[in-house]
């Protein structure tokens, strides 16, 4: 091949089956003798269940059976384990309250679930799981992070509702920094709760296989190994060995669909004791009450800085809403993948964060796209422009008055960035945003009665957590490594296993890319598989941007294992020394000669082992790795955000929205530029539209997509988006990850543009036409 | 109580025993088992499940089967050619990376069907504004309204 696939804007190969409506998600999957459940879910946010009533909905026409916590916990059914264990400020465990598939006696948020009726069709099921009448004694219950110490207690173990109180940094030298500081700039956050609605609402249908005992679940997952991990290890007792779960194509993620759910552990459980498929697909509105949300933090942030404009200190305090239980991996959000971000891209000496993390009568929370980065990203990209604000100093000036520019380096929150150019970024945003040209568009704006404003945001994230062994002793529970697999086949295609898991991301076409260059072969030679744990050895799955930089890793690891054992296979068959063998475009060559074999031959020469040196070589080709990264990977960029705000009414639009992302190399720029595309529409929904409202009872007053308001085509403009490569120096494509960069940035850049516009300091997260109103006539 | 549904779909003749208060879009995918029409939402915000019937672009959904007694439905499964290739409007999705997970885009592809016989050339905010109702949350529209745009024009000039 004359060109190269690296950097090549190829067309998906898993557009067709879409574009044709012939995708297979878990919802369309339908197995031999399917059943159908339907939960019944609590509606009071905190209560004791004093009886549930289930004989008339037992004997409703079609109804197979219906289960309560009483049955699985005569079963012997666990409860959900969490996956990440945090150590307090007292060296003490994090508070771990049991977290039951089906209510044990009391209920901790609206829409937990209380009984499952199983039926014949899915309306026979809901039907009869209206006839369930429930026993409540309400419970007064706490909503809000800032309240939770002070309410009633949701879990015995956790009297005050909180579950750990976690500190990184240095406070004695954050302390004296701010002491001797000429400036310091002081921000209250809400960091708003979001629920991360993938349009394909979650869905699990799990078959059991009296023959031999087994079972199988499709289910809509992120990381179908881990499900299964988490599933038959903590909760069913049963052996992974028994257990197959596949994630077929999903329809979105975001982070919601990482975590063990209670539906996918009841429909797996019940289908052994009924001996019968057993399916359940959440409706938007049970999503709305049973996905794992985002966000919800309350912060109060200040950064101290000299007479010359240079960071000395940030101090940051944060309470975190956990919602009612621990949710998989929630304890190391507002942890480890918050407070290690708070360097952001500068040389902020020293910094101090303390997170409270507490138990309120909520949906659980876990990661949604960023997670933990976004919430970071806008404590210190607010606060910079605050305080350039403040100084009367341009933003720019500020920021790169204080950018990192020496790598390796070492922050004083435990990470160390290995690469960066963030002068590189900036200055192409600048430029793509046309800054210089601002002042003119905001003239033009007024004529028609509009403000105008203009906000920056300079993010770094930190992807591919690991290494496993660094993640093991901050309290993780899990490997963070990934696994994959290169089975070349007689004729000379492949076949390529991947433990990531793609829910929209295009792996299928960016990992053959990879394959398909590094042994010259075309892309049609070459086939990804994913998401079924009886195909793929092992996985992590897909989650804070690391399929590639981690995943793909272990693709290139697979691949080097091939291509070392071909050579030896060519070095046969050519009658040469194996270390005068070259691989190059497809074709094994005798270094110096015109002597070569191709890939093909080798391939059939490796499965059909006449002329073979079976003496001291294994028939076949076909090889796996495992890859554990030496450290994170950090994307960084710039964003420039202009925002109009309509002086009558409020209404904001963004009208120019310019990211400029490092994400070192690119495989695909075509995926590339709609992952960044969608993430910054989802930080541009937090900014302006999305907000998960309780009331003080613990109703979810924002529960159905009429009152919670992702953004639609009209609330977006065209992007002006660019990249520059920085490679990432520990793996050997250099690339870092771009899933979540445009949510982590966007709230940041777009909040700062209002602000601007206004004039005001702050102004709470989503910036919706009635709250900006209100910032413009209480100034 | 349950009643007879008989009508077209992708051109063929179908007809069901079904409850009344079955909906067009559990028809089609759960006794037609025509997949590709999805569900999103529960309050006909989404669009994921929109489909034709006799020509125009409705949230299957938001009717009953009932409602669409004698009518012609098209599907996304009867909008490619019947050799397999794609229409000029599936092409320009796949061209333009208009599609992530592929969950909306079903529902996109045939509003913007619909949308294109009366807009062959449209501008950027006549296309944003004919995604009112259909909602994605992977693309960020950026590529869905490229492709729309490219679609519609691809579709006039084959006319």
């Amino acid at each position: 091949m004359s060109t190269s696939l690296i950097g090549a804007r190829v067309a998906r190969k898993e557009d067709y089956r879409f574009l044709t409506g012939t995708g297979q998600y878990t919802d369309d999957v339908a197995l031999a003798g399917q059943s159908h459940a339907a939960f019944v879910r609590s509606p009071h946010a905190h209560a004791t269940i004093r009886k549930i009533a289930i004989e008339k909905a037992k004997s409703a026409p079609g109804v197979l059976a219906v289960y309560t916590g009483a049955d699985l916990a005569a079963a012997k059914v666990g409860g959900l384990p969490c996956g990440w264990l945090i150590t307090d400020v007292k060296g003490q465990p994090m508070k771990e309250p049991p977290y039951p598939p089906l209510a044990q006696g009391k209920v901790r948020h609206v829409g937990e679930r209380v009984a499952v009726v199983i039926a014949e069709t899915q309306a026979q099921a809901r039907d009869a799981a209206e006839m369930i009448e429930v026993d409540y004694q309400p419970l007064p219950a706490v909503v809000s992070a800032a309240k939770a110490k002070n309410g009633p207690a949701l879990h015995e173990i956790a009297p005050d509702n909180t579950c750990y109180v976690w500190a990184l940094g240095d406070k004695a030298a954050v302390d004296a920094a701010f002491a001797k500081a000429a400036h310091v700039t002081k921000l209250d956050f809400i960091n708003n709760r979001l629920v991360p609605n993938a349009i394909e609402p979650r869905s699990a249908n799990a078959m059991y296989t009296r023959a031999d005992d087994s079972y199988t679940l499709y289910v809509a997952s992120q990381n179908p190994h881990v499900e299964r991990l988490l599933m038959t290890a903590f909760v069913l007792g049963l052996p992974e060995s028994k257990v197959r779960v596949v994630a077929p194509d999903v329809g979105g993620g975001f982070g919601s669909k990482i975590y063990l759910y209670p539906e996918d552990v009841v429909v797996t459980w019940a289908s052994k004791r009924l001996n019968r498929a057993v399916k359940w697909t959440s409706d938007r509105s049970e999503a709305f009450v049973s996905d794992a949300h985002g966000r919800d933090h309350v912060t109060t942030a200040e950064l101290a800085l000299d007479k010359n404009g240079k960071f000395l200190a940030m101090r940051v305090g944060t309470t975190a809403n956990l919602g009612a239980y621990l949710s998989t991996f929630s304890s190391c959000i507002p942890t480890i993948l918050y407070a290690t971000l708070l360097a952001g891209q500068y040389k902020t000496p020293a910094i101090y964060c303390e997170v409270t993390a507490v138990f309120t009568n909520t949906v659980p929370v876990d990661a949604y796209r960023g997670a933990g980065r976004p919430e970071a990203t806008y404590v210190v990209e607010r606060l910079v422009e605050t305080a350039a604000r403040e100084l009367k100093l341009d933003p720019v000036e500020l920021r790169r008055r204080n950018f990192i520019t020496e790598f390796p380096y070492q922050t004083p929150v435990a990470l160390c960035y290995d690469t960066g150019n963030y002068e590189a970024t900036l200055g192409a945003a600048l430029k793509i945003g046309d800054v210089a040209g601002f002042k003119e568009r905001r003239e033009q704006s007024l004529r028609r009665g509009k403000l105008r404003g203009l906000g920056y945001a300079c993010y770094i994230e930190a992807c591919g957590i690991a290494p496993s062994n660094v993640a093991g002793s901050l309290g993780a529970r899990a490997g963070l490594f990934e696994a994959g697999e290169i089975r070349v086949h007689p004729t000379g295609t492949v076949t390529v296993f991947t433990g990531s898991h793609s829910h929209g991301q295009g792996h299928e076409t960016t990992f053959a890319q990879v394959v398909a260059e590094r042994l010259g072969l075309g892309m049609e030679q070459v086939e990804v598989v994913h998401g079924d744990t009886s195909k793929i050895l092992f996985g992590m799955g897909t989650y804070g941007s690391r399929s590639l930089a981690v995943g793909g890793t272990a693709i290139v690891k697979a691949l080097d294992k091939v291509i070392a054992k071909g050579k030896k296979i060519a070095a046969h068959l050519l009658e040469a020394s194996e270390g005068d063998i070259e691989y190059e475009r497809g074709l094994f060559k005798v270094a110096g000669t015109d002597k070569q074999k191709s890939f093909g031959e080798v391939a059939f020469a490796a499965y059909v082992p006449h002329n073979y040196p079976l003496d001291k070589l294994e028939p076949g080709l076909n090889e796996n790795a495992f890859y554990d990264p030496t450290n994170f990977t950090f994307p960084a960029g710039s964003y420039v955000c202009e925002v109009e705000v309509d002086r009558e009414t409020g209404a904001t639009q963004v009208v120019s929205f310019t990211a400029v992302d490092d994400f070192g190399k690119i495989i695909n720029p075509m995926i590339v530029e709609g992952q960044v595309h969608g993430g910054l529409t989802q930080g541009i929904g937090q900014a302006l539209t999305e907000n998960c409202m309780y009331d003080a009872d613990g109703q979810l007053l924002s529960g159905t997509l009429s009152d919670y308001a992702i953004p639609r085509a009209t609330d977006v403009p065209l992007f002006k988006i660019d990249t520059r490569e920085t490679a990432c120096t520990h793996n050997p494509l250099g690339v870092k990850g771009c899933g979540e960069a445009g949510a982590i940035g966007a709230p940041a850049a777009v909040m700062n543009a209002i602000t601007d516009a206004l004039g005001v300091k702050d102004l709470p997260m989503p910036a919706t036409a009635q709250n900006v109103w209100r910032a413009m006539h209480t100034r | 109580m349950s009643v007879r549904v008989s009508m077209k779909v992708n051109g063929k003749p179908v007809s069901a025993e079904v409850e009344e208060r079955t909906l067009l879009v559990t028809f089609i995918r759960e006794n037609l088992r025509l997949t590709g029409t999805h569900v999103g939402c529960d309050t006909a915000q989404c669009g994921a499940c929109t489909v034709h019937m006799n020509g125009k672009a409705i949230k299957s959904c938001s009717i009953v089967a009932m409602q669409a007694e004698g009518a012609e439905i098209l599907t996304i499964e009867g909008v490619a050619h019947a050799d397999g290739t794609l229409h000029p409007m599936q092409a320009a999705f796949k061209e333009n990376h208009g599609l992530q997970c592929g969950f909306c885009t079903p529902g996109m592809v045939m509003n913007a069907l619909d949308f294109a016989k009366s807009h062959p050339s449209p501008s950027e905010q006549e296309v944003r504004e004919s995604l009112e109702g259909n909602l994605c949350r992977c693309t960020g529209y950026h590529n869905i309204v490229k492709s729309i745009m490219a679609g519609a024009r691809a579709m006039a000039a084959t006319k």
